[in-house]
Parts: structure tokens; C-alpha cells; sequence
């Protein structure tokens, strides 16, 4: 193919990417982040190698992002990339999911497994007999050493039904918003699209907000940290990660909201648009899952 | 779609390789990534077979000669990450950007950049994970399973060792889902998902397996990093974790992963009998449910490698059991190539040479694995040299045999050269030998009880050590025939024909040869398609 844009005006014709340096700069990037977080965590320097990581990082998301949405405004994309972007970012998103359900099994392996036995629970008996005489297995735990910044090793949590219900509410919320924006999107009311976007990204920030203050709360005031035994690794690592996502997820929103203010997208054609709905929704059914098992049951 | 008129300025030459450096660092042809793929692959090889000869050099006799034991440990550790995340995967890695693309009738991976984008990751993740051997502390040593608490007591090397993980696992599931992606929506109008060859049907299975599991990988070491650095105890008795929980989370991950090791090989070796049998494959469709009935199982089989932690009664049942299911669709597929061999007009050239000796060792491999699942039995050959047999035997003339096959099969459709077959026959030859007495007599130390990972052992041991070590030496030395061969062929090989193979099926072997840098720059007419089909 002699170059991109044959590939539209001939349905028959493959479309082929030019060649790019980001991906080399991708890896180049990674490596710096990475190398920095190994010698930060070894103490070798302080976090300085890191921090050009992150800067480099910064730039890797805007560099090679800008490059496809040019590609994308100029119209080189035909149907058949769009869908390979689809399928791609759906995949993705079930990396995703698998990465959490590693989480949620530790969850679960503790919750139903591992405590029980440490209290003693059917053919473990010895580990009450012998190990830990003292310890009785309840949910939530620290542990028979009672891990944690308090003297007494005791510790609260926090209760599914306050900041954690409203936060609930502010994500399910927050999947109605996008979706009536992505019909708005569909029927080309731009108005209607720009409000609820923005509405939605701004619940997303809301959500991060509200758990960043159940955070301090937990830290200075419940004796809940990461270092809580094995609830305060659950709790921080599955909550942690997943507000991190919230947080990727909400400056992607921005990002489309962007974009849909310069007026990118039809009707027909929108998939950045999608890609971060889909990712939207993937947080907040992930959110789901931690409401009920982690602050709920 | 947009703006279509402002496009008329747009100029990707998308014929025009790129030379010099470009053309290997800002790479988006699927033929430039996988030569890099497997040019990686082979050189992490010899590294890993550097590392695989210190060991062996070390267990020739009794006693302590040349390393240190914890130099030893972190020989193991890194001989196995090495062999798996840098060796095999990335080779099978390479030869699906080398056929996929050619055999679902395609111009192009799916995702070109992404596709760079997984190959770069790997030499700086290797870079990572090399550099831990001049850190304090040495390299990791805990076995590349990474089992805590033994592991969380690595040195400097420790976050190393765990983000080098991550990058691989970046790495794979980019690769993956851009193999996927090719398959399902590349694929040319007309080749149906059962008429792909069966390397693209277990190539596919593997990359779904991959997305799978790799990310749970990556939590387990995450879990790992902050347990060793933040204080959590996911791993730790005393705060309600439970290091027998890395296990489980390590070998959800761990098992799939043995078996994206061997898919794509099952794929290859399914192209390679059938060519030189001279017959079509005996069960297609067997082949490809077999395959996914495979990638099922995997999934429900993970804690066998456990047997000894003192899991339920139940659960020991459950795992036996499962683990043992998985032999009915290996049966078939083992069955099915014998089949495709049966009367029919076998000549043996080296790729045939190399499918036929995995049929034989990798049957062995399994039969071996087949005994280390029943539960007391396991309880013997746990952690013994049996084990490290049973895997290497699946590996070696499991998964680098089939490897070496498809290179040698699909080299005259690369390059146009054929490779020279005498040195290709003497290669395999010396591998086959090399290779049984390297492993073989491993399986006899097992079961008398020799332990694995320790640098010295009991005297009784002695004689069947040094012959595995000759045999390791054979076996490695014999590799950098490999390279040889392809070195010449590639640069001075005799010219192939177009049709290498006569009676070679896939939609790769209507094209011209060598392939031309587009593989198929417009989608093959039915008829061609009719002619490459399967079936």
C-alpha cells in the first residue's frame, strides 16, 4: 500500500501504522520509573531517578496519545482499526480484572481459609493448641500478633454504611451521567454531552476525594494502616489500587471532555469516547465488589 | 469517518522500510519485531544454558568445586526465569509475529506499535533482572518461584527482582492481546476460525491464558513488594496472612503458564507431521477442543504443585483428580499426530526429525507428570530430582525442540535460503542424545532421593550426576550448532523454493518466497483461500 490513506478509498487494503518511536521511548520510560523505584526502595539515592521516571511517563501518555488522536482527526483509521482498538481495549480491561481478582483472592483466602486456621478451625487444631492458644479467629483481624501503630494492637474500621454507601451512590450515579451522555453523543447533542461528562469526572474526583479523607481518618484517628495485619493489607491494597484506578479513570474522562469541548467524535465514530466508558464502568463494578466484601459482609 | 478531506496530505510510507537503527527501534513490521523476538530468545538461551552448564559443571561430583552455594541458589533461580521469560516465551512470541500474521491472511499484526512496544519492554526488563547479580546481596535466590519468606529475604536485588516481573508481565499481555486481536479481527473475509492452522488456534488459547494469568502474577509479586518495603502481612502468620497463600496465588498464575509454554508448541508440532507424513491432520476439530479443553483444566489444576503444604484431604482429591483429567485431552492430541503418521509417506527432514523426537519425549514428560499427580506418590517425588526431570522433559524436547522444528520448518519461507540439512540433521542428533543423558538419569536420582536446588549431595548420587552432566555439556555445546546453521543459511544458503515443503498447508505457503515485508497487502481470493485451508 502505497501510503494511509488508500486504505479508506480501497475497502480491500490493509491499513499499516508508520513506524514510531514511542513504543522504544515507552520502554525506555519504564525502565527509569522502575530503576528509580528499586533504588529509592534500597536507599541506593533518593527519589530522584523516579521522579524523571514519572515525568517521562507524563510524557509518554501525551506524546504517543496526541500522536493517535491525530491520526484519528485526519481520518487515517478505517473500520477495521477501529475495531482492533476495541477488542484491544477489552482485553485490556480483563487484564484488569484478573490483576484485582489476585487481590479479592488473597480476600477471600484469609477470610474463609487462613484465619479460620489460625484460630484453630477442623484439622488445624494444633495451631490452637500450640501456636496461637490466645488468638480467636474473627473477621475483621490483625492477626494472633495484633499487628499495627496501636500499643494494645486494637484497631477500627470503617463502617460500610457512611462516607463508603455515599461513595457507592456517587459511582453508580456516575455511571448514569456517562451514559447519558454517550446517547447525547449518539444523537449529537453537544451540549447535553459536555454537562453530563463533565459531571461525571467530577463525581469521579469527588469519589477520590472522599476516600482520601476516609484515609486520614483511618490512619490518625482508627489505627487502620497498611501495616494492620492481614485487614489492613486487604483493605489498603484493594481500596488503594482500585482509587487509583478511579483516579486514572477520571483524568481520562477529563481528557475526553477535552476533546468533546474541541468538538472530536460523530455519532458514528467514538471510540476514545467508549474505551474510557468501558473503563469507567470496570471501576465501578471492581467498587461493587469492594463495597460488599471488603466494608460490607 | 472525520475529516476525510484534510487526510490527502498524510504520508505514511508503509512500503518504505526503515533503515539503520529505525527500521530495529521504531519497528512496526511484524517480520522486523519477530526476528528481534527470537534473535532475544536465543540469546537469553545461551545465557540461561550459561547458567543451566555453572549448575551441572558444579554437580559433576560431590562435594563443593567451583561456586559458592548461594552463587549455586541464585543459579537455579536464574537459569529458570531466564529459560521461561526470556527464552521460550519470546520465542513463541516471535514465531506468532512471524506466522500469525502470514497465516490468517493478514498484512500485519494487528497493532504494530503495540507490538514494538511488547518486544522493547523485554530487554530492559532482562536488564533489571541481570543487573541483580552485581547488587549486594547477589542475585535472587529463593528459586524462581519466589516463595516467601525465603524470598522477602533477598538483598538489593529483591525490588529488582519484582519489577523486572512486572515488565515482563507488561510485555506478555501486550503481546497477547495483540495476538488476539490479529486472529479474531485480521483474519482474511472467508478463512473461518476452523480452517486457521492449529498454531494460530493454540496460539489464541495461549494469549487468553496469558491475559489470564500474568496480571495475577503481577499481584502476587506486588503483594511480595509491599510485604518486604509498607509493612503489609499478606504473607505473614503472626498478622492473619499465610505464606502458603503466595503458593496459590503464585501457581494460579504458575500452572496456565506451563501450559503457554507448551500450547503454541502443539501448534507447530500439528503443521510439521502433517507435512512430512504427507497426509492431512488426523482430527482437526479434535485438535483445536483438545487445545481449549487444555487451557480449561489448567485453570483448576494449580495446587498440585503443593501437594506437602498440608492443604485438606479434599483438596488433595480435588487437584489429583483434575491434574489427572487433563491426560485425557493430551491423549488425544498424542493420538492424533500418531494418527496422521499412520500409512502415511513419512520422510525425515530436520523439522520432521524434531516433531517426531517431542512426540516421543514430551509423551514422556507428560507420562512423568502423570505420576508426580497422584497425591501420595507426590508426597516421594516432591522437591526431588524426579521433578526437575518431569519439567525439563517437557521443556527441552518439549517446548525448545518444537521451537527449533518450526525455525527450521518456516526459515526457507522467511529468508528464501534453505538451511543446510546435513548440519540440521547432525544438530538434531547431537540435542536428542545430549538431551536423554541429561535428563534421564535425573529421573533415577529422583527416585532414589535426591533433593533439587542443592549444590552438593550424598555420594550415592555420584554416578548418575556426572553422567548428566556430560550430557548437559553435550546438549549445550551442540546448541551453538543451531546458530550455525541458521548464521549460513541466512547468509548463504541455497536458494528455496517456492514451495520448500510440497505438501505444506496454510495460507503462509501461498506466499511468495522469501514473504514478501507486507505479508499480504490485500486479502487472498477465495481461491487461495481455498487452497491454504485446513481442512
Amino acid at each position: 500500500m502505497a501510503n494511509a490513506h488508500a486504505s479508506e478509498h480501497a475497502a480491500d487494503k490493509y491499513y499499516v501504522p508508520h513506524s514510531s518511536p514511542w513504543p522504544i521511548y515507552g520502554s525506555v520510560t519504564l525502565f527509569v520509573f522502575m530503576i528509580g523505584l528499586c533504588g529509592w526502595l534500597n536507599e541506593w539515592y533518593g527519589p530522584w531517578v523516579f521522579s524523571v521516571g514519572v515525568l517521562m511517563l507524563v510524557g509518554l501518555f501525551v506524546g504517543w496519545f496526541a500522536v493517535v488522536i491525530g491520526e484519528h482527526q485526519r481520518g487515517i483509521y478505517n473500520m477495521q482499526v477501529d475495531k482492533s482498538f476495541r477488542m484491544g481495549m477489552m482485553w485490556f480491561i480483563f487484564s484488569e480484572v484478573m490483576f484485582f481478582a489476585a487481590f479479592f483472592g488473597a480476600l477471600f483466602y484469609a477470610r474463609q481459609l487462613s484465619v479460620p486456621w489460625s484460630g484453630g478451625e477442623g484439622v488445624k487444631i494444633f495451631n490452637k493448641l500450640l501456636l496461637f492458644p490466645e488468638y480467636s479467629a474473627t473477621w475483621p483481624t490483625n492477626g494472633p500478633a495484633a499487628l499495627g501503630p496501636r500499643v494494645d494492637g486494637s484497631f477500627e474500621v470503617i463502617p460500610a454504611f457512611g462516607v463508603p454507601a455515599i461513595n457507592t451512590a456517587i459511582l453508580l450515579l456516575s455511571g448514569v451521567t456517562i451514559t447519558i451522555a454517550h446517547h447525547a453523543l449518539k444523537e449529537s447533542n453537544r451540549r447535553i454531552l459536555n454537562i453530563f461528562l463533565a459531571a461525571t469526572f467530577l463525581l469521579g474526583f469527588l469519589f477520590v476525594g472522599l476516600q482520601a479523607e476516609e484515609y486520614i481518618l483511618a490512619y490518625t484517628e482508627l489505627g487502620l494502616t497498611l501495616s494492620t495485619g492481614i485487614y489492613g493489607s486487604t483493605f489498603f491494597m484493594l481500596t488503594g489500587f482500585h482509587g487509583v484506578h478511579v483516579t486514572l479513570g477520571a483524568i481520562m474522562l477529563l481528557v475526553i471532555w477535552f476533546r468533546t469541548m474541541k468538538g472530536h467524535f460523530t455519532p458514528q465514530r467514538h471510540f476514545g469516547f467508549e474505551a474510557v466508558a468501558w473503563y469507567w464502568h470496570f471501576v465501578d463494578v471492581v467498587w461493587l465488589g469492594l463495597f460488599v466484601f471488603v466494608y460490607w459482609v | 469517518m472525520t475529516n476525510t478531506v484534510t487526510h490527502k496530505h498524510v504520508h505514511d510510507d508503509q512500503d518504505h522500510k526503515t533503515h539503520g537503527l529505525k527500521r530495529w527501534f521504531y519497528a512496526t513490521n511484524h517480520k522486523d519485531i519477530g526476528t528481534m523476538y527470537l534473535v532475544f530468545a536465543c540469546v537469553l538461551f545461551f545465557l540461561g544454558g550459561a547458567m543451566a552448564l555453572v549448575i551441572r559443571a558444579e554437580l559433576f561430583q560431590p562435594g563443593l568445586q567451583f561456586v559458592d552455594p548461594g552463587f549455586y541458589n541464585s543459579m537455579t533461580t536464574m537459569h529458570a526465569l531466564l529459560m521461561i521469560f526470556g527464552a521460550v516465551m519470546p520465542a513463541w512470541t516471535g514465531l506468532a509475529n512471524w506466522m500469525v500474521p502470514m497465516q490468517v491472511g493478514a498484512p500485519d499484526m494487528a497493532l504494530p506499535r503495540l507490538n514494538n512496544f511488547s518486544f522493547w519492554l523485554l530487554p530492559f526488563a532482562f536488564t533489571l533482572l541481570l543487573l541483580t547479580l552485581f547488587v549486594p546481596g547477589g542475585a535472587p535466590a529463593g528459586g524462581w518461584t519466589l516463595y516467601p519468606p525465603l524470598s522477602l529475604q533477598a538483598g538489593d536485588s529483591f525490588p529488582l527482582t519484582i519489577f523486572s516481573i512486572h515488565l515482563m508481565g507488561i510485555s506478555s499481555i501486550l503481546a497477547a492481546i495483540n495476538v488476539i486481536v490479529t486472529i479474531l479481527n485480521m483474519r482474511a473475509p472467508g478463512l473461518g476460525l476452523l480452517n486457521m492452522p492449529l498454531f494460530c488456534w493454540t496460539w489464541l488459547i495461549t494469549a487468553y491464558l496469558l491475559i489470564a494469568v500474568m496480571p495475577v502474577l503481577a499481584g502476587a509479586v506486588t503483594m511480595l513488594l509491599t510485604d518486604h518495603f509498607f509493612g503489609t502481612a499478606f504473607f505473614t502468620a503472626s498478622g492473619g496472612g499465610d505464606p502458603v497463600m503466595f503458593q496459590h496465588l503464585f501457581w494460579f498464575f504458575g500452572h496456565p503458564e506451563v501450559y503457554i509454554l507448551i500450547l503454541p508448541a502443539f501448534g507447530v508440532i500439528s503443521e510439521i507431521i502433517p507435512t512430512f507424513s504427507r497426509k492431512p491432520l488426523f482430527g482437526y476439530q479434535s485438535m483445536v477442543y483438545a487445545t481449549a479443553s487444555i487451557a480449561f483444566l489448567s485453570f483448576i489444576v494449580w495446587a498440585h504443585h503443593m501437594f506437602t503444604v498440608g492443604m485438606p484431604l479434599a483438596g488433595q482429591l480435588f487437584f489429583m483428580l483434575s491434574t489427572m483429567l487433563i491426560a485425557v485431552p493430551t491423549g488425544v492430541k498424542v493420538f492424533n499426530w500418531c494418527a496422521t503418521m499412520w500409512k502415511g509417506s513419512i520422510s525425515f527432514e530436520t523439522p520432521m526429525l524434531f516433531a517426531v523426537a517431542f512426540l516421543f519425549l514430551f509423551t514422556m514428560g507428560g507420562l512423568s507428570g502423570l505420576m508426580l499427580a497422584i497425591v501420595p506418590a507426590d508426597f516421594q517425588y516432591h522437591d526431588s530430582y524426579f521433578v526437575v526431570a518431569h519439567f525439563h522433559y517437557v521443556l527441552v524436547p518439549g517446548a525448545v525442540f518444537a521451537i527449533m522444528a518450526g525455525v527450521y520448518y518456516w526459515l526457507p519461507k522467511w529468508t528464501g535460503r534453505m538451511y543446510n540439512e546435513k548440519v540440521g540433521k547432525l544438530h538434531f542428533w547431537l540435542s536428542a542424545i545430549g538431551v536423554n543423558v541429561l535428563f534421564f538419569p535425573q529421573h533415577f536420582l529422583g527416585l532414589a532421593g535426591m533433593p533439587r536446588r542443592i549444590p552438593d549431595y550424598s555420594t550415592q548420587f555420584a554416578d548418575w550426576n556426572s553422567v548428566s552432566s556430560v550430557g548437559a555439556f553435550i546438549f549445550g555445546f551442540s546448541q551453538l550448532l543451531f546458530v550455525y546453521v541458521i548464521w549460513s543459511a541466512v547468509r548463504s544458503g541455497e536458494k528455496a523454493a517456492v514451495r520448500p515443503w510440497e505438501s505444506a498447508r496454510g495460507l503462509e505457503w501461498e506466499l511468495p518466497t522469501p514473504a514478501p515485508y507486507h505479508s499480504w497487502e490485500t486479502p487472498p481470493s477465495q481461491g487461495v483461500i481455498a487452497k491454504g485451508s485446513m481442512r
